[in-house]
């Protein structure tokens, strides 16, 4: 899980972030503006190949998008 | 008749809102032809002003040419003055057909469609030639009218780093499993004035067995060697897919806008994009005047070549005065201010000494970005430009900004 966290944060920072903002696992993406909407659909890619999962449309949404933690929840609700 | 006090309340309220946070738009109203010169009333009511106009997209001095506005005329005569139809029932004229097939001549295109304006023209081509099966990506500094195309067409949507080409190949091989790709980009970025690196996304493009799209409004006109867009300049003219541009910058100043590019992309657009299908295309006398504005960049580089060196002129005297301008060396000439306050009491300062150009700050231009955005054009003569130098440097100095860092301006103005 731990590993997992890491993962998903550095993509989040080489991704999104383009200035010295701060990330941590708590740290509210969509809602803080970090990740917008548009963005979601890489990071919803990213996670389904790097973890060989599929998350439905519906799942996907920006609550459950809004932070680390909350991301991992989700992907480890779909790893087999 | 439903609007009520608390209706009226309502919207009365956002508008305060949109003026306490200091975003509200005034409109200052110009007296005469749009040209170097011009005479503003500003603010409403007061008396007339002349004034060194340094913000239009006028880049190349057309918009009130003595032969553009003559065909205009000519065009008004023969043509008329509407056409009360859409194109495919009843609003299609020769000279329509005529201006595509002179705009897919200039680009280097294989057919081109009109639209009523660029605007139109990118709101409405995604969702002609993608589904659902396929991803757009963009670059995240493209226009306000690409992100509205973008979000009325069912393809999946991504985004790559401005002008960042590693992070658009990872993109790239992301999303490699998709039907299509296209991949979206400006030509040259109307706030900061930078080029897109179209020989490189044209490589990676063919790498992936992508489409690239390039809007060129910025671009149609000047930039390239012979003026026919950024595509030129990059060395990639025939390797382009679709390009929109616009008959309202460089290309005269009026209205209207157009797709160029493969000619099936074009066809869907004629099937399918639904501003070209349920509205009237550009008006005779407008169509007239692009007619004639082609003909006279054909003809000759001099337009395009006057705007580089008055743009060469401007850069060093700006540079010289002590200004931080962003990098480049397209006639968007952003001046950096960073503190939002500051670009607004520049550009009030800059009008009082006869110089008309605007501050733009958040959210228009990321925050601590806050700028005045200058444009030059093929009909300011050196004359202007040195006048409008002096006012630069004289404001500059008032506010003690010349010669001084980023650094050293944000400490003295905040961000």
């Amino acid at each position: 899980m731990d590993e997992m966290k890491e993962v998903i944060k550095n993509y989040v920072i080489r991704e999104y972030v383009e200035d010295d903002t701060d990330v941590t696992y708590d740290t509210p993406l969509i809602s803080g503006g970090i990740v917008d909407s548009f963005s979601m659909v890489s990071l919803k890619r990213f996670l389904e190949n790097k973890y060989q999962i599929a998350i439905p449309d519906d799942k996907a949404t920006p609550e459950a998008f809004d932070s680390v933690n909350k991301i991992c929840l989700l992907v480890n609700e779909y790893i087999k | 008749m439903a609007y009520t006090e608390k209706t009226r309340g309502i919207y009365k309220e956002i508008l305060g809102g949109l003026q306490q946070a200091g975003i509200f738009k005034q409109e200052r109203f110009i007296h005469s032809a749009q040209a170097a010169d011009i005479e503003v009333e500003f603010p409403a009511g007061s008396s007339l002003k002349k004034v060194i106009n340094i913000c239009a997209n006028n880049y190349l001095g057309l918009s009130s040419h003595p032969e553009v506005v003559q065909a205009a005329h000519a065009g008004l005569d023969s043509h008329g003055y509407g056409m009360s139809s859409v194109r495919f029932i009843c609003g299609t004229q020769d000279i329509h057909k005529k201006l595509e097939s002179m705009v897919t001549e200039f680009l280097g295109t294989e057919d081109t469609i009109l639209f009523p304006s660029c605007m139109d023209a990118n709101g409405g081509v995604f969702e002609a030639v993608l589904t659902k099966d396929d991803v757009m990506i963009s670059d995240r500094l493209v226009h306000a009218s690409i992100i509205d195309g973008i979000r009325l067409c069912s393809a999946m949507h991504d985004t790559f780093k401005h002008s960042d080409m590693e992070h658009l190949e990872e993109k790239l091989q992301l999303h490699n499993d998709k039907r299509l790709k296209m991949v979206i980009t400006d030509g040259v970025f109307s706030m900061d004035g930078d080029t897109a690196k179209l020989d490189k996304m044209a490589e990676l493009c063919e790498k992936y067995d992508a489409l690239l799209f390039c809007d060129d409004s910025h671009a149609s006109g000047f930039i390239g060697k012979t003026g026919r867009g950024t595509h030129e300049k990059c060395g990639v003219m025939g390797r382009m897919d679709i390009i929109t541009t616009t008959f309202g910058k460089g290309l005269g100043g009026a209205s209207g806008g157009c797709v160029s590019g493969r000619r099936e992309l074009v066809e869907m657009c004629r099937q399918k994009a639904r501003p070209y299908l349920f509205s009237n295309t550009i008006a005779p006398p407008v169509v007239a005047g692009v007619i004639k504005v082609l003909e006279i960049l054909s003809a000759s580089t001099d337009r395009r070549d006057k705007l580089e060196n008055n743009t060469i002129f401007w850069r060093k005297g700006l540079t010289d005065a002590g200004f931080i301008l962003k990098d480049g060396d397209t006639p968007i000439v952003p001046v950096m201010l960073f503190n939002a306050k500051l670009s607004q009491d520049v550009s009030r300062d800059l009008y009082e000494e006869g110089v008309y150009a605007i501050g733009f700050f958040f959210p228009v231009v990321p925050q601590g970005q806050a700028r005045i955005r200058t444009q030059i054009s093929a009909g300011h003569d050196i004359i202007h430009l040195e006048k409008a130098l002096d006012a630069f440097r004289k404001v500059g100095k008032k506010y003690e900004i010349l010669g001084k860092t980023k650094q050293e301006i944000i400490e003295r103005y905040g961000m």
